[in-house]
């Protein structure tokens, strides 16, 4: 395993290595997440990379990724662990006639019995991980609760067999697109982390290192539309992952300049309900004319 | 330099930023990692700790501002340290013939600056500019007004300004923040200047209503009533599950039965069932928006928002003259401003006449609703239940009261005005239980109310 970087630029450095370019603040609470060993709470609207920066980190720190996909009705027997008992009955059975009773019991609430879920996985590991939980928002309250014995000490109570405790301490990471809040006894345990979409310079550097083959011009005529179209009132504004998606089209089709055409036809990339669909030929359309007129 | 972090922290806790004793320690503990001397990275690591959403971000940079800033003033003047003067400044000339340096070029110079939004650039150019148009010693005493004064004669505009020169850099016009971050800049310089012209700090003032800009606008806090909604959820959830038989129509848990037959040897003697869990409250809420609860509508989106954070099963509505469905809005925005704008622009309320029709409020209510209606429901009407002279339907309300378990009326008038002038309130109340809600208070007012089940509902 390669060293721990040590400095928040060090980090932003390898960051950018992996292919992930990190905001100012991203880099900072990332590193003070390691050095701490605390949790770090990312919010911000979908798409701007929160999951992403789980993967670049897990990489960076070359740890193996632990993924947590919460949805509503997530309970702690898909989250924490579950007892084998198809297993449990099998050896049961196997030993019906030999073992005392005493034996069997002992032996079946064994650790061999125990179905590991991402978070037992990620506290029992030989290895350190990054632990991603994502989308905790769309989980109940009653889950966060749970997280809580988790998150500050790094140990999960299992009843029969007692407390176990992290072998080391994972990095996690908890993702929020910010649908409900989240409760403060969670978020007192993390340090908070707000991802917002980039500025037009970092967008610009982040599209052009994921699609290098495209021009240089076009590239940054994309990125300054996508920003327009941001600014608009949409029901989903497009995220960086859509204006990648959206070079990687133009770059399929060969495409020379983003005239009105071009726009037309590919603005489905970025623009993904009727409705946005409309505002957006009508007020960024008209303005592509113009300015391609005028440039 | 903890000391201070308890300053700090109790300052942001008068702002409404609720900071713990661990955020505090966790506080400490990264200051420990980042370079004190990077003044971004002290900031970002010290709100990464203690504030914890966007909303405290935001009043945390204002109060992060006011604070260091006051610190470093009040140290310098402990410490009897004065600026030394810029170089235009007093020695080289009398204000209006600042030495070499010609206006002309530092206007442009400025603007350049402005129009590159280098942060350091600009807060040397602000002290300049101070120097050579502020007049030292003539400043109008109000900052905001010397600050405004020294923008124009600088020329800054945002918009673009053709009978300049080409190559100004002004002729394009200026980005709009970076303009607002030079003026801040002045404004700090400004502020200097005076605390060092009197030697005393000016008072320490909260930050205004403007300034934290908080989203449910003029009228009250969008947090407190997001608190008090947490708690009616938890009164909601666990009422009445005392009156609830403990089994009573449950499945075998298959799992359970497994685990427990292990102790007789895989023979199933005792039955597990799966626990019955108390159903979720179902809730309806109505809320009147028109023009005659203008004031009190943005508190009731408000409590709409904060209902739909804690409630999954919950539909909304709207009305005016006829009602409208708005629970898609509420769950698809998160964001308070975007989903009073969604529901201001488009939410379909056939506003014709203006004038609430409770009546047919009501009867549409029905249609829509109808036979989803069961005791567990909840329905609560946000109202002032003024019918503008029309038939005020009591009977159909009673019907709606009747079906659903519970009905609540939270009405933003005060109890004096009931039932004065076009009021009918009186009409509805004895199907509902109706209170007076204005504010947060009496929002918890509300809450504990619920939570006294002996006179929970008009049981028909």
């Amino acid at each position: 395993m390669s060293a721990p970087p040590v400095q928040p630029a060090d980090l932003a450095r390898r960051l950018r290595a992996t292919g992930y370019l990190p905001g100012e603040s991203t880099a900072l609470v990332s590193h003070l997440a390691i050095a701490l060993g605390k949790p770090v709470l990312v919010e911000g609207p979908a798409g701007v990379g929160k999951t992403q920066l789980a993967k670049a980190l897990a990489e960076v720190l070359d740890r193996r990724l632990v993924r947590l996909q919460c949805y509503e009705g997530l309970d702690e027997a898909k989250a924490l662990y579950e007892w084998n008992y198809r297993k449990q009955l099998l050896r049961i059975q196997a030993e019906s006639d030999t073992a005392s009773w005493r034996d069997v019991q002992d032996d079946i609430f064994g650790e061999e019995f125990l179905l590991e879920r991402p978070l037992m996985d990620a506290i029992s590991s030989p290895e350190p991980v990054v632990l991603l939980i994502d989308e905790i928002d769309k989980t109940d309250q009653e889950f966060e609760a749970m997280l809580l014995e988790l998150l500050s000490d790094f140990q999960i109570s299992v009843p029969e067999l007692g407390r176990i405790e992290a072998r080391t301490r994972p990095v996690v990471l908890l993702t929020s697109n910010n649908t409900r809040e989240l409760t403060e006894a969670l978020k007192r345990r993390c340090l908070y982390l707000w991802l917002d979409y980039p500025g037009l310079e970092h967008e610009l550097e982040i599209v052009r290192l994921h699609t290098p083959e495209l021009s240089q011009e076009l590239t940054r005529r994309l990125v300054e539309v996508v920003q327009m179209v941001r600014e608009l009132d949409l029901k989903k504004p497009p995220s960086i992952a859509e204006s990648i998606d959206w070079a990687r089209a133009l770059l399929l089709l060969g495409a020379r300049d983003l005239d009105q055409d071009m726009f037309r036809q590919t603005m489905s990339v970025i623009v993904k309900h009727r409705a946005d669909l409309d505002v957006v030929a009508e007020r960024v359309g008209v303005r592509l004319v113009a300015g391609a007129s005028a440039g | 330099m903890a000391a201070r972090l308890v300053d700090f922290a109790r300052e942001l806790r008068e702002e409404g930023v609720m900071t713990g004793t661990s955020e505090l320690l966790d506080a400490v503990a990264v200051l420990r990692e980042v370079a004190w001397t990077d003044r971004d990275a002290f900031r970002e690591a010290l709100a990464a700790t203690l504030a914890k959403s966007q909303e405290d971000r935001r009043i945390f940079a204002l109060v992060f501002e006011r604070f260091f800033f006051r610190a470093t003033e009040a140290a310098a003047l402990r410490e009897g340290v004065h600026e030394s003067s810029p170089p235009t400044h007093e020695e080289t000339g009398d204000g209006d013939a600042p030495g070499e340096l010609d206006l002309e070029m530092l206007r442009q110079q400025i603007a350049r600056a402005v129009q590159q939004g280098s942060e350091g650039a600009m807060r040397d150019l602000a002290r300049l500019a101070i120097a050579a148009f502020g007049r030292p010693g003539e400043g109008s005493g109000v900052i905001g007004v010397d600050v405004q004064r020294i923008r124009r004669q600088l020329g800054l505009r945002a918009e673009p300004q053709p009978e300049l020169d080409a190559d100004d850099p002004r002729a394009a016009g200026l980005p709009r923040d970076a303009l607002r971050r030079f003026e801040a800049l002045l404004r700090r310089e400004l502020e200097r200047g005076q605390i060092e012209r009197t030697e005393t700090l000016p008072p320490s003032r909260p930050l205004n209503e403007l300034d934290r800009a908080l989203p449910s606008g003029p009228l009250q806090d969008l947090a407190a009533v997001h608190r008090v909604v947490a708690q009616l959820k938890r009164r909601l959830k666990t009422q009445g599950q005392e009156h609830r038989g403990a089994r009573r129509r449950t499945h075998v848990d298959i799992r359970r039965t497994m685990r427990a037959s292990l102790q007789t040897g895989g023979v199933p003697v005792v039955l597990k069932e799966r626990p019955v869990r108390p159903r979720r409250p179902e809730i309806y809420v109505l809320c009147d928006v028109s023009t005659s609860v203008t004031s009190a509508s943005v508190f009731f989106l408000s409590v709409l928002h904060a209902l739909h954070d804690s409630f999954r099963k919950m539909r909304s509505f709207v009305f005016i003259e006829r009602i409208s469905e708005v629970t898609d809005v509420f769950e698809r925005e998160r964001d308070f401003k975007a989903v009073s704008e969604a529901i201001g622009r488009n939410a379909g309320v056939a506003d014709i006449s203006g004038y609430t029709d409770y009546g047919r409020v009501w009867s549409e209510f029905r249609e829509q609703v109808g036979d989803d209606l069961h005791r567990r429901a909840t329905v609560i009407v946000l109202g002032d239940a003024r019918t503008n002279g029309r038939d005020p339907r009591a009977d159909i309300f009673a019907s709606i009261a009747a079906d659903a378990g519970r009905t609540f009326w939270l009405n933003p008038e005060p109890r004096l005005y009931w039932n004065y002038g076009d009021s009918v309130i009186s009409a509805y109340e004895r199907h509902c239980r109706a209170f007076e809600c204005w504010t947060t208070r009496h929002l918890e007012d509300f809450v504990e109310a619920l939570a006294r089940p002996t006179s929970m509902s008009p049981d028909p």
